[in-house]
């Protein structure tokens, strides 16, 4: 486990705990539990209220021979396996899982400036993509018009709040407009995900928007 | 008991709770009163460790006439149809049978994982991908949490579940809601009026015993570079 200095706001996490985030926000909570167990113990305190809830929910009538069904369904089923947990690399289990294994893995796009990024994936609900900051190097200056998540997963950077290092997460409500800058040493990677389309304002990235689908 | 008929384990798997072992009125010893409810937790609990253990068919069932209804009822109310929220619960079920040894009665009642199960399997169906999970903090065969830990959080769960019967209509209405998945995030408030702190705190407290004794059973390893500069 990291020191984590930034976490995640109790209102992500509930609606992570409820299934209500879009996938891309879904992918930085997992990814960033995966990373602190601070957050781990809120989302499962979250979870606790929705085994209760469940708990006393008033009972559904089911069909006669449905545990028999069921019954005969477990008879047939191994004891799972084990469960996937990494040790060691940059990315956490699930983010290994959307890129297809970890970082020597990705497939990086230059989106001008030496910073080079990859859609994981992007839908009407929101973009998913990793970011790779040259140490020292401004990301391209953005805004946006709904909620943006950005957890580091390599490197830090530095923005108006502070600066964010490994497991540190950011959430930037619409129309902030902030200029994070990585810091010197070695490049910044990060998860970002948005639940609308980035704008950036630089004349370069703006000219390759519509071709790398930012 | 109902589960009379196990032979004696010989391992110990997701917990150290034993199926014929420790009867929930054992949860009195900690010198604190105890209600129905919170022994009822601690029974679920012990039931799915009996699965882990012994593959116990009649404490599958047990469970299963408490919480294949309310999963149901939790999958219709969250939009399913009848004969897909039957299918479905039924995948839940078989689920909890074949994952019970990954079940960590420290940190979750059994009312809480089965409704992670089904929260997670009801957005698999609706969204037709795989939604992104975390890492898995599974006890190892050798190591099991502590019993005094189990009790603790087994009894949190019954007071948490108390505390949100005792919420008036309207706030309890709310977060029925938000976990359905009828309310986008943007609409929950997570402040729920609910003590959460105790229980945050004792899950906290059980990830770091976990870390602990995973680290103490692990052979040091060879650090990558990339672990190093992680730090």
């Amino acid at each position: 486990m990291t020191d984590i200095q930034h976490h995640v706001p109790d209102d992500l996490l509930m609606g992570y705990a409820t299934g209500a985030l879009p996938r891309a926000f879904d992918l930085v909570i997992a990814t960033h539990v995966s990373l602190s167990d601070e957050a781990r113990a809120r989302l499962e305190a979250y979870e606790a209220v929705g085994g209760a809830v469940l708990d006393t929910l008033d009972e559904a009538d089911l069909s006669d021979d449905c545990l028999q069904k069921t019954l005969a369904m477990v008879g047939d089923t191994a004891r799972s396996d084990r469960p996937i947990t990494t040790s060691g690399g940059t990315f956490p289990a699930p983010l290994r899982a959307a890129v297809g294994g970890d970082e020597d893995a990705v497939r990086w796009r230059s989106v001008g400036a030496g910073v080079k990024q990859c859609v994981l994936y992007s839908d009407d609900s929101g973009t998913a993509r990793l970011l790779r900051i040259p140490a020292g190097r401004a990301m391209p200056e953005h805004s946006h018009h709904g909620t943006e998540m950005t957890l580091v997963l390599k490197g830090a950077f530095r923005d108006e709040d502070g600066v964010f290092s490994r497991g540190d997460i950011e959430v930037a409500d619409a129309e902030v407009s902030h200029t994070p800058v990585a810091e010197p040493g070695e490049d910044c990677i990060c998860l970002v995900a948005t639940n609308a389309r980035l704008r950036f304002q630089g004349l370069l990235p703006r000219i390759a928007q519509p071709f790398v689908g930012i | 008991m109902l589960l009379a008929n196990d032979p004696a384990p010989e391992t110990v798997a997701a917990a150290s709770l034993t199926p014929t072992g420790p009867k929930p009125e054992r949860a009195q010893l900690r010198g604190k009163t105890v209600t129905a409810r919170e022994t009822t937790d601690l029974r679920w609990a012990t039931l799915v460790a009996a699965i882990a253990q012994n593959q116990d068919r009649e404490a599958f069932a047990e469970l299963f006439r408490h919480f294949a209804p309310r999963v149901k009822a939790f999958l219709m109310k969250s939009g399913a149809d009848e004969s897909l929220a039957e299918e479905c619960m039924q995948d839940v079920m078989v689920t909890l049978w074949r994952k019970a040894h990954m079940y960590d009665p420290s940190r979750a009642s059994a009312a809480t994982w089965i409704f992670t199960i089904a929260r997670n399997r009801k957005i698999d169906l609706l969204r037709r991908y795989s939604r992104p999970e975390p890492e898995d903090l599974p006890w190892g065969p050798e190591q099991a949490p502590d019993q005094a830990d189990v009790i603790a959080l087994q009894q949190d769960s019954g007071r948490l579940a108390q505390a949100i019967a005792k919420l008036p209509a309207k706030q309890r209405e709310l977060i029925q809601h938000a976990y359905f998945g009828e309310l986008s995030h943007s609409d929950i408030a997570a402040e729920t009026g609910l003590p959460l702190g105790t229980i945050k705190s004792r899950i906290r407290l059980a990830l770091e015993r976990l870390r602990h004794s995973m680290s103490q059973s692990e052979a040091p390893q060879t650090r990558t570079k990339q672990d190093t500069t992680d730090q």
